[in-house]
């Protein structure tokens, strides 16, 4: 596309936030900006026609401007991590991209070279543990502590991941960190659910597709394979991905290229693989749902994160974040659990992990409305469970549960016993929240909604957005 | 008699000190070359190798392009005159240091200059 004006260079590259600068076909620069001149000690003007690297002084393998001649022959971009030393003897670690410049004839005609400044990005990766609370990846345990020490080992290499775990035990946010702190992380991490879409859909999501390859397609669509492109795929549920698409990944991963559906021409990738399955993928291979050699392609670095009852020092950690980031999103001043509660939360094994635990903190925060979260403020499911355990160990059969009615106008309920929440979502549990509190009051409403701390206005409105109301 | 090292990269002054093979050893008395030049080609780059050798043949000066604080801090401690962050072409560099007119940083490379090889 031809620009309608033309940009003043100089000002171009000062709207880059890194180190950057403009060579000529023969490597002289051109121009720099401001943080270039900075990093390097050299003035633009006192360098200007002088080879780039000889001025920029990396060791990304630029002896003799290889790098720049590499760039300039293939057209393709290049990005080396590395360092430059500068006139003031100090090494910088920098991630250095190479691209080639064409004129609007499509001619080459020089190249753009940053060097984006990674020395935080290295610290942050080197100091390690600690940093990791703050993308809420809280593990003390020695178990979770093994997965940490993994995060740098798996970021450093290019090799495939595969992370199990049950559902809630973090994976997703394991895959996000190993992305950042590897050297793809200024390139995309694209997360693909292969359980969420059907086998023609997640083909076409997988490796896009040409226009006309189906009805429907009527342009041109790039696919997650290639927007991932120098970057990280991160296939989730890969266990529940369909048969005849584990072959085309399989085939992706071995040759680092594929056709689009539809289309005649491979496209060539650099893409990480991160793969992640709360199936026992082993299993799978000797059911024959899973292909062998995908499963040995994927497995090259195993981590398994552990469920949260075999890390249960790591759960007071937990409560005591997940309190303190819900206190402060809804400006609350709850200090802490009452030790009632806090015994029945480390009884409590958490099948859903992390995440059902979060969401039980979420809940508790919500509807207390003292300092101290009691036991009576937890979510009932919870003591329905541990009684239900309870009476299994006495051999005593269950009683059947209550399920939830779709209206609270039942003036039949003279009973106070809370109802059995089936789906663990915020919406599930406020409106069982709100059923309790209608029955208790015999569906007064007023002083159902005065139980919940809220105006009768918002109960209405709440209770018509979750059906209550006709 | 005076001693000079340079480590060279092709027709040039290396950019970089902790990855030069090519070192340049010339002695010199009252602004003249003493004898010939001498190059050595190491096996590979290694800045403590560079700087042992600098002790080892009693180096009195040293031009180079970028050079750590540490190794720089080093040479001077052991009495070599460092010229640092020096950019051109090596025969004009040594003619300066010959003449006693190189500074510390000088760029002697201009924009309409034909360049010789990096």
């Amino acid at each position: 596309m031809t620009l309608p004006f033309h940009p003043d260079i100089s000002l171009l590259l000062e709207g880059i936030p890194h180190p950057a600068m403009i060579l000529n076909t023969g490597f002289r620069i051109l121009s720099m900006n401001r943080l270039m001149e900075a990093m390097t000690g050299y003035p633009k003007q006192r360098v200007s026609g002088v080879h780039g690297e000889l001025v920029v002084r990396s060791n990304t393998g630029n002896a003799r401007g290889q790098l720049y001649s590499h760039v300039l022959q293939t057209g393709e971009a290049a990005s080396v991590t590395g360092d430059v030393l500068n006139c003031y003897r100090r090494k910088i670690p920098v991630q250095y991209t190479v691209s080639m410049l064409r004129d609007e004839s499509g001619g080459k005609c020089g190249l753009l070279v940053i060097a984006e400044n990674i020395a935080a990005r290295q610290h942050n990766a080197k100091t390690g543990k600690g940093d990791f609370n703050s993308i809420e990846l809280i593990g003390y345990s020695p178990k979770m502590q093994k997965v940490f020490d993994m995060i740098p080992l798996m970021a450093q290499t290019d090799a495939s991941v595969l992370l199990t775990g049950e559902t809630g035990t973090g994976k997703d946010k394991i895959a996000e960190i190993v992305h950042q702190q590897s050297s793809r992380a200024r390139f995309p991490f694209i997360k693909v659910n292969c359980g969420a879409l059907p086998l023609g859909l997640l083909e076409s999501e997988l490796f896009g597709h040409v226009k006309g390859a189906f009805t429907g397609a009527s342009r041109n669509k790039p696919g997650m394979f290639k927007l991932a492109d120098r970057g990280t795929l991160f296939l989730t549920e890969v266990g529940d991905m369909p048969m005849p698409l584990q072959v085309k990944l399989l085939s992706v991963l071995d040759d680092r290229k594929f056709v689009p559906v539809g289309g005649e021409e491979s496209i060539r990738v650099d893409v990480r693989i991160i793969a992640a399955t709360h199936w026992p993928l082993r299993e799978q291979v000797r059911n024959h749902t899973f292909r062998e050699d995908l499963f040995y392609r994927l497995n090259v670095l195993h981590v398994h994160l552990p469920p949260l009852r075999e890390r249960e020092s790591d759960v007071r950690y937990l409560l005591d974040h997940f309190l303190q980031k819900f206190t402060t999103a809804l400006g609350k001043s709850i200090v802490g659990f009452t030790p009632a509660a806090m015994q029945s939360l480390l009884n409590y094994h958490f099948p859903g992990n992390v995440r059902e635990l979060s969401n039980i903190v979420e809940y508790a925060v919500n509807i207390c409305k003292k300092k101290k979260i009691n036991k009576e403020q937890l979510p009932t499911y919870l003591f329905d469970k541990q009684l239900q355990e309870n009476r299994q160990n006495e051999t005593v059969p269950a009683k059947a549960v209550e399920p939830i009615h779709p209206t609270s106008n039942r003036s039949d309920a003279g009973e106070d016993r809370p109802t059995e929440i089936n789906g663990s979502s915020w919406v599930d549990i406020e409106r069982q929240m709100m059923v309790d509190a209608l029955r208790k009051y015999g569906g007064n409403r007023t002083k159902a909604a005065e139980n919940l701390g809220w105006g009768r206005m918002k109960l209405w409105r709440k209770m018509k957005n979750s059906g209550l109301l006709q | 008699m005076r001693k000079l090292l340079i480590p060279i990269q092709g027709d040039f002054v290396a950019p970089r000190f902790d990855l030069a093979t090519e070192i340049l050893i010339v002695r010199f008395e009252n602004q003249k070359m003493v004898g010939e030049p001498k190059t050595i080609i190491m096996e590979r780059p290694s800045e403590e190798n560079l700087c042992q050798m600098a002790v080892e043949e009693n180096i009195t000066d040293m031009v180079c392009g970028g050079i750590e604080e540490l190794h720089y801090n080093f040479l001077v401690w052991k009495k070599v005159t460092v010229l640092d962050a020096v950019i051109g072409d090596w025969r004009t560099v040594l003619d300066k240091t010959l003449a006693g007119t190189l500074s510390q940083g000088e760029i002697l490379i201009h924009s309409d200059d034909e360049q010789p090889m990096l």
